[in-house]
């Protein structure tokens, strides 16, 4: 059966892919969020999910490591069905970095303590590995002068950055944001999003639910557009944001009032 | 606004609103005065100082009620706390468990041992138990005993209090920490249950000084000489000497710890304050 499947993906392109979504149906109560996804997220490749509120975009990125179970429908990481039920979704979860909208920082801990008490209980490493991993992923975030601060003591641009250094110290192979710059006063966004910029060069796979167009124009391989509980359109940045097909998403886009969009604008109109 | 609503109204009485105020509070305090000297009048000094004052009978209960009562009171309270806090940590992740049955056995638990009085408890653990189980000892003797019945009453109101503290962790730390391949029962015990306890800590220290004063119970498991807590102490020295002031000395006793701790658990409860801003 698994076999069968993974030949099925085969024509995605390079390979199998790191994420794939199929017939993706999820309902809270009467509500139905997600009606029908189908989406794939190459290995390697950076796709930014945009969409209204209440379009089931985060819903959808919730559903990727089962924060919400699907109704119907299955969800593969890397080749394996993580909506099977038999499956170890604490083993698939730790190949999946996860990065909230609220930071959601442990409080009681120090940064460090945050990067090293999940490798510990976890990753089963021992303190010194896991401090190890923990310096080098603050250093990349850029923090490492935060070391022993708890998390109260940082401004909301670095505690993002701190638990972007959490995920990565689990050594995932997919980095899940949920609108990561959206609790964020302007000012510090440009910071969290050179981080993820750093990831993305450096090869990461990633879905992003967002609202930064200029980011997702500039980083993302392709964008989603999703309303109502489906996707819209997708394809590159381009495409989507650059020259939308559908009303709804011009319509979107134009609301956003986002300075790449006036360049766009302008772009179209001679 | 009005002109006429700013106009201030002519005075009727002649006073101002503070001279008012004066008043007022002067009244009290002469009502509150007149009652003291009415009581100091009416009472019996001689006979109060008789009962309650024997300073040479007071100072024979030194060194033991320190030594021996109130260390007495001290362990059954801490070891009635003890098994309280580990079974109420229990009662409240049942409470919030996803599997009915324990809810409710949970939930019917809290409303048994919160509806009964603690006397009651501690008769039917005295009674009740070696009746039932013949034959079978309580490890601890009279330590576990009263451990078992105080920390049956404590684990009761612990358990909602501990509820409310894991209730109060954001939702988005048991996600994070999911999210990072936590177990839910790791994610439990490594995240959310200690920061629980930062909020639970002033409210658990309240419940502390009322198993401080519960622990006078003991008085109703029959103990040894060795094993009288300040209340059985005082009280037993009390009808021997026909005389009150052991009563009066242990009271004394007891406020000397639960006024202090009473002093820490508000010093806690300002900083829990200040910390949540």
């Amino acid at each position: 059966m698994s076999i069968e499947k993974k030949n099925g993906t085969g024509t995605g392109g390079s390979g199998t892919p790191e994420i794939q979504v199929r017939g993706l149906h999820k309902s809270f109560g009467d509500n139905e969020v997600l009606r029908g996804i189908d989406l794939e997220v190459g290995s390697g490749e950076v796709v930014c999910v945009i969409g209204p509120s209440g379009s089931g975009k985060s819903t959808l990125l919730r559903c990727v490591n089962l924060l919400e179970e699907p109704t119907k429908g299955q969800v593969f990481v890397d080749g394996i069905e993580i909506t099977d039920p038999d499956v170890d979704i604490d083993a698939v979860r730790r190949r999946i970095g996860m990065v909230f909208q609220q930071f959601n920082l442990f409080p009681h801990l120090t940064v460090t303590d945050n990067l090293t008490l999940p490798q510990r209980r976890v990753l089963g490493r021992d303190k010194e590995a896991a401090g190890k991993v923990a310096a080098e992923n603050l250093r990349r975030v850029g923090l490492s002068e935060k070391a022993t601060a708890y998390p109260a003591s940082l401004s909301g641009g670095q505690q993002q950055r701190v638990a972007i250094a959490r995920a990565l110290a689990m050594g995932p192979e997919v980095m899940l944001f949920d609108e990561p710059t959206s609790a964020l006063d302007p000012e510090l966004v440009g910071d969290v999003l050179a981080v993820m910029r750093m990831l993305a060069d450096e090869g990461m796979t990633m879905m992003v639910v967002t609202h930064e167009m200029s980011f997702a124009r500039e980083v993302a391989d392709r964008v989603v557009f999703m309303d109502g509980g489906v996707i819209v359109e997708e394809g590159t940045p381009a495409q989507v944001i650059g020259n939308p097909s559908h009303d709804r998403t011009r319509h979107f886009l134009s609301r956003l009032l986002d300075p790449a969009m006036a360049e766009v604008e302008e772009d179209r109109t001679p | 606004m009005s002109e006429a609503g700013t106009r201030v109204p002519p005075r009727r009485s002649g006073l101002t609103r503070r001279q008012k105020r004066a008043v007022s509070r002067g009244v009290q305090y002469a009502v509150f005065v007149a009652a003291l000297v009415a009581l100091g009048l009416t009472a019996d000094w001689d006979q109060l100082r008789n009962q309650f004052a024997q300073v040479d009978l007071a100072e024979r209960m030194f060194p033991d009620i320190i030594t021996l009562a109130l260390k007495n009171t001290v362990l059954y309270t801490m070891s009635g706390f003890v098994f309280g806090l580990a079974l109420g940590v229990v009662v409240a992740l049942m409470r919030l468990s996803s599997v009915g049955p324990y809810r409710w056995l949970a939930g019917i638990y809290i409303e048994i041992f919160r509806g009964l009085p603690a006397l009651l408890i501690f008769i039917f653990v005295g009674v009740a138990v070696p009746l039932a189980f013949p034959g079978t000892e309580i490890p601890g003797g009279t330590y576990g005993k009263v451990a078992l019945a105080l920390g049956l009453v404590a684990a009761a109101y612990m358990a909602e209090t501990i509820r409310a503290g894991i209730q109060a962790v954001p939702k988005g730390q048991m996600e994070a920490a999911r999210s990072l391949g936590f177990s839910h029962a790791r994610a439990m015990v490594s995240i959310i249950i200690p920061q629980a306890f930062r909020i639970v800590i002033p409210p658990l220290t309240n419940e502390l000084v009322l198993l401080f004063k519960d622990s006078s119970l003991v008085l109703f498991l029959g103990v040894t000489l060795e094993e009288r807590e300040l209340s059985k102490f005082g009280r037993d020295l009390a009808s021997e000497t026909a005389n009150s002031t052991p009563i009066l000395v242990a009271g004394l006793c007891y406020l000397l710890v639960t006024i202090p701790l009473g002093f820490v658990v508000r010093r806690l409860e300002a900083k829990a304050g200040e910390a949540t801003k």
